[in-house]
């Protein structure tokens, strides 16, 4: 039952958005070895705590949003464009 | 009608002047407005209520609230009926009808009963040992006879009649509970202007408060809550929600929460909800849940007529009803001396007060000064009674008898559970209270509090001291200012209760903890016995607490005999963590007006009208409505009108709405580069004025969607996509053009509901437009040849045609505006009448595809590439596209795969099946043997038999040769020879008629 902070849009609904996995990895250039795109394609941290994630806003002005979300509580810490480097919080919070 | 016995002839908040009519077991009773269900018969003395889920065991009411295990009934009749209702829970209305479950024939005498004297069988973990061997039996037998004879109420066969609405809550303060600690701090969080939402489970304010012997701010109780309701519906900035449960406490503090809308009248209800499922969400959380009293484990302590000791009280005191003619009281603290008090008060006998303390303190002395006996280090050894209690023996804690007591009700009080229900649920985990025996909760975690009796706070002004500052911590933390000068409400001090554990009184016989479940002591034992040591393990094994009632008043009990068995204290073993719902939620609640059509949305075509006149069959492509065929007569049947239409096609001509494809426009100077980054062919050269067939790979670099896109100025493309993968396009083209490349200058949007579209095919395709648009527009092959695109203007709207053909004829498609749909398609159809043209659906375009080799979703199923489908040709060499890396992996590239072919049934009568598998050897077909698979088929009238796409290993290499088709669902077996997947005018003449 998130609330997401859309940059464009301000805080929405969960249900607004879709989900679209690791935001930490992006597509190498066209050039890039084969293997660099394979990791790109198929391998994923699966981190407990802290991960920044894509969720796209679907539902609203349909931009891609990175969001700071802690897999454990389910806690947003910050959202961004796609452009932004978003910082983890120093300090896990336990659930 | 029966009088009402057992109701006394003063007191108890009820409306005497409305009695209210009901029946249970088709019996008629009289009850008064404000009566529960329970409340209503015990006044006209029925005391048997129920069956017991496992043994049959008669049952009477135990509780007054919501923690009720054993009055489960079922309510209203027909559609309506609903299984499992807790008596405590209703509220009486006139006319309502009930019955009695789990019993047969009646409630008084029960077949099912014997089920005690097999009693040996349904121990603890009866369904692992009883009904192992054999196994075969267990769906044939076993299962049906425990199904019959265990369950409990029967739900309603007809659909539910009811309507029930979601809502959301936003609030800065949310106080789960209006007792005097929820009340207290609705109060002064609302004072300090937070926005504050109030729930509470009862229809009533109040809580536990005894209406007539509490008193707050020198106020009588009732004048109190009076006084608290106006204030609280006074504030604009609270919201008062009764009948209401807080069922789940969710991350991002968020609520579920039930409101019984109109439970609490007769049906139906006049364009109301039965129910509202609300989701609340809540910057801080009072809880203020109260507690839960338990019973006292002893033989035969669940007759009728056992009842919690506050529950005895809040029945004389509430609701004007003598539970009993004679009282015997139980306890092991301070709380049953209060029910006694009561009792006397109200005219009712009370034998003894029976207290397990060797010294209980100060109220001793005060019940026997008013004349009750009063047994201390006394202990209850058996309930004794038929169909309910008649008398009570009592022992000392050695065992030693003392006397039979004769009596028609027990009161116990074992103690209270402070209900810690919803802050487990946020994942704190509760920690053991020694003084009170009890959990209460730990540090939160989540933005709440908890305050009165639910921490273990049970004396009154402790309760509203405690609700007054967490509603104005709560406040302050929400950012509201608050008021230094505030004040609690104010009540005179109680003494400490002392309480001794007594978690099982000596006896032999059964014992329960878990009334609901039928879990006794002895069940506990054996349980650890046999080796299940942790609560987590026993819980499951014995099924104690996983009742609807969530183990309210047996859960402490279990898991301290647990305790007792290994020898160890009570925190060591812990308790078992609640998890949502804290009280039963209908389906339909959670289901609430999304169901039946309206489950998902129904997308429907401007020409959705014109093909319902047509007589069209409709299908569901996604959450489209398609039309799959238009049957001229009621004789045709499917297969007929499906040939027909696709013959008439190849003939003279036939139209389709091929509205439902995914449309999208394409700005910008930098679209064509986008473009080409995207499909595998080349985009950036395509000239203004012309389409092209395009396929797009996934990254992983196999197929992802294709479809035809044009270009209608040099920065301005028209994009179409399947029907299933519009979306996915679209998000795809968001990431691509937001995320990858930003740079690109481009902008897109979906133009899927702006155009909408009509596919003309067959050889008089050009003359039925010619006339339908009335010369608007040449369609000459010189001004439109294949591939062509031109905009024109058409009854003052813009509109697109398109050379292409799916189907192999000569074909256009037309695209106009949305609004313009029904009357393009009705222009069309008129023109057609002079050129037998025929509608056809998306059955007939399939078949016509076939016969064409044109892959769609059958093939496009995500595990296939450009090459499989025999399109390798179309991978641009000259640029770079999403998925090219990918696809140049060697499995990927393999011509071994399974790649795409042609079928035909050797024998021309037989017909083939999408999802057949290929082999050579067809007494041989296995996974292993298996080289390939059909993903569509069709009746061909060009052909004149059936024909398949398949995708078979080394297919292209093995044209001509003959294999076979296996199809195990249906025993069939069919020789097939494989071909080129065009099957129809292969040189393409056609198109270019």
């Amino acid at each position: 039952m998130h609330r997401i902070d859309c940059p464009w849009c301000g805080v929405r609904d969960e249900s607004e958005f879709q989900y679209q996995g690791d935001a930490t990895v992006s597509r190498p250039k066209f050039k890039a070895s084969e293997e660099a795109f394979f990791r790109y394609a198929y391998v994923r941290e699966n981190p407990r705590g802290w991960h920044t994630e894509w969720w796209h806003h679907v539902g609203g002005c349909r931009q891609w949003v990175k969001v700071v979300r802690n897999t454990l509580t389910h806690e947003i810490h910050v959202t961004g464009t796609p452009a932004d480097k978003l910082a983890h919080p120093r300090k896990v919070k336990s659930p | 009608m029966s009088s009402q016995s057992n109701r006394l002839t003063k007191g108890g908040h009820i409306n005497r002047a409305n009695p209210l009519t009901f029946s249970f077991d088709n019996k008629i009773y009289q009850g008064f407005e404000g009566d529960t269900l329970a409340s209503a018969l015990l006044a006209n003395g029925v005391r048997l209520m129920g069956r017991s889920f496992k043994y049959h065991r008669a049952r009477g009411v135990l509780t007054a609230g919501s923690e009720e295990p054993n009055a489960l009934v079922e309510l209203r009749q027909g559609a309506r009926r609903e299984p499992n209702t807790r008596a405590t829970m209703i509220e009486l209305f006139d006319g309502l009808a009930a019955t009695s479950q789990n019993r047969f024939p009646s409630l008084s005498f029960d077949f099912m009963s014997v089920n005690q004297l097999f009693g040996r069988f349904l121990v603890a973990g009866f369904y692992y040992k009883t009904f192992m061997w054999p196994s075969s039996f267990w769906e044939s037998f076993y299962e049906k006879i425990i199904r019959r004879s265990a369950g409990l109420g029967r739900a309603a066969v007809e659909s539910d009649p009811d309507q029930y609405d979601h809502s959301h809550g936003h609030c800065d303060v949310l106080v789960v509970g209006a007792g005097p600690a929820g009340l207290a701090a609705a109060l002064s969080a609302g004072r300090s202007g937070a926005r504050v939402i109030l729930v509470e489970e009862n229809p009533w304010l109040g809580g536990a408060l005894n209406l007539q012997n509490d008193r707050i701010d020198d106020m009588p109780a009732t004048q109190w809550i009076e006084a608290v309701s106006k204030e609280l519906n006074a504030l604009e900035n609270v919201r008062v929600m009764s009948r209401t449960v807080l069922f789940g406490y969710y991350d991002g503090n968020v609520m579920g929460a039930l409101e019984r809308v109109n439970d609490h009248v007769a049906p139906p209800y006049s364009d109301q909800p039965r129910q509202r499922l609300w989701t609340i969400r809540a910057k801080e959380i009072v809880i203020a849940a109260g507690a839960h009293e338990r019973p006292i484990v002893f033989d035969n302590n669940d007759k009728p007529g056992v009842m919690l000791s506050s529950a005895v009280r809040t029945y004389v005191d509430r609701f004007g009803v003598a539970p009993g003619k004679t009282v015997a009281i139980i306890t092991n603290n301070d709380d049953a001396y209060l029910t006694a008090f009561q009792l006397h008060a109200a005219g009712i006998e009370v034998p003894v007060i029976a207290d397990a303390r060797v010294n209980p303190g100060d109220l001793v002395e005060k019940a026997r000064e008013l004349g009750i006996r009063v047994e201390t280090d006394c202990l209850p050894h058996e309930a004794q009674g038929y169909l309910g209690v008649t008398n009570l023996l009592l022992q000392r804690s050695d065992g030693s008898l003392i006397e039979k007591i004769a009596c028609d009700c027990i009161a116990v009080s074992g103690g209270y559970s402070p209900n810690v229900h919803l802050v487990s649920q946020s994942g704190v985990r509760p920690v053991w209270d020694e003084k009170i025996l009890g959990f209460i909760p730990d540090t939160p975690i989540r933005a709440e509090r908890s305050a009165g009796a639910c921490k273990g706070t049970y004396d009154l002004a402790g309760c509203l001291g405690e609700g007054h500052e967490a509603g104005l911590a709560a406040a302050k933390a929400a950012g509201i200012a608050v008021a230094k000068s505030a004040v609690a409400p104010q009540a005179g001090p109680q003494p400490q209760s002392s309480i001794v554990a007594v978690w099982r009184s000596p006896g032999k016989g059964k014992a329960f903890v878990d009334f609901q479940n039928d879990v006794t002591a002895a069940d506990i034992d054996l349980a650890h016995r046999e080796g299940m040591v942790s609560i987590e393990h026993s819980k499951r094994y014995t099924t104690l607490g996983m009742a609807t009632d969530q183990g309210k008043t047996s859960n402490v009990n279990g898991l301290a005999l647990l305790a007792r068995a290994r020898g160890e204290d009570i925190p060591t073993v812990g308790t078992t963590r609640y998890r949502p719902p804290y009280s039963p939620v209908a389906i339909g609640a959670f289901a609430g007006h999304e169901r039946g059509v309206h489950f998902q949305p129904t997308r429907l075509t401007a020409m959705h009208r014109a093909h319902e006149r047509l007589g069209a069959v409709f299908v569901e492509v996604g959450q489209w409505l398609r039309p799959r065929y238009y049957p001229i007569n009621d004789k045709e049947t499917m297969t007929q009108a499906i040939w027909r239409e696709a013959d008439m096609v190849r003939k003279t001509v036939g139209m389709c709405d091929v509205s439902t494809l995914g449309k999208i426009e394409v700005f910008g100077p930098d679209a064509a580069e986008f473009l080409n980054r995207l499909y595998i062919n080349g985009f950036a050269k395509l000239p203004v004025g012309k389409a092209r067939y395009g396929l797009m790979l996934r990254e992983d670099g196999h197929v992802f969607d294709d479809g035809t896109t044009s270009r209608l100025a040099e920065d301005h493309y028209f994009m179409t996509t399947t029907t299933a993968n519009a979306a996915g396009v679209l998000s795809h083209m968001d990431y691509c053009a937001q995320v990858v490349w930003p740079e690109l200058d481009v902008a897109f949007c979906s133009a899927t509901e702006q155009w909408c579209g009509v596919a003309v095919a067959g050889p008089r395709a050009r003359d039925v437009l010619t006339a339908a648009f009335d010369g608007a527009i040449d369609m000459s092959n010189e001004v439109l040849a294949f591939m062509g695109v031109k905009e024109f203007t058409w009854n003052g709207a813009t509109a697109r045609i398109f050379r292409i053909s799916f189907s192999g004829e000569l074909a256009f498609e037309v695209n106009v505006p949305w609004g313009y749909g029904e009357a393009m398609w009705e222009s069309i159809y008129a023109a057609g009448k002079d050129f037998d043209l025929i509608p056809y659906g998306t059955e007939a375009l399939g078949v016509l595809r076939i016969e064409k080799g044109h892959v769609a979703g059958n093939e496009l199923d995500g595990r296939t590439t450009a090459q499989d489908m025999g399109l390798g040709r179309m991978m641009s060499s000259k640029k770079p596209y999403i998925g090219l890396p990918l696809s140049q992996r060697e499995g990927m590239a393999d011509e071994m795969r399974p790649r795409l072919v042609g079928l035909k049934p050797v024998d021309t009568k037989n017909r083939l099946r999408g999802g057949a598998h290929l082999v050579d050897d067809k007494n041989n077909a296995t996974h292993e043997t298996s080289l390939g698979w059909v993903t569509s088929v069709g009746d061909s009238p060009a052909i004149g038999s059936w024909i398949g796409l398949a995708y078979l290993k080394d297919g292209p290499n093995r044209h001509g040769e003959r294999i076979f088709a296996v199809y195990p669902l249906k025993d069939e077996v069919v020789e097939v020879e494989i071909c080129d997947p065009v099957f129809f005018d292969a040189k393409g003449e056609r198109l270019h008629g």
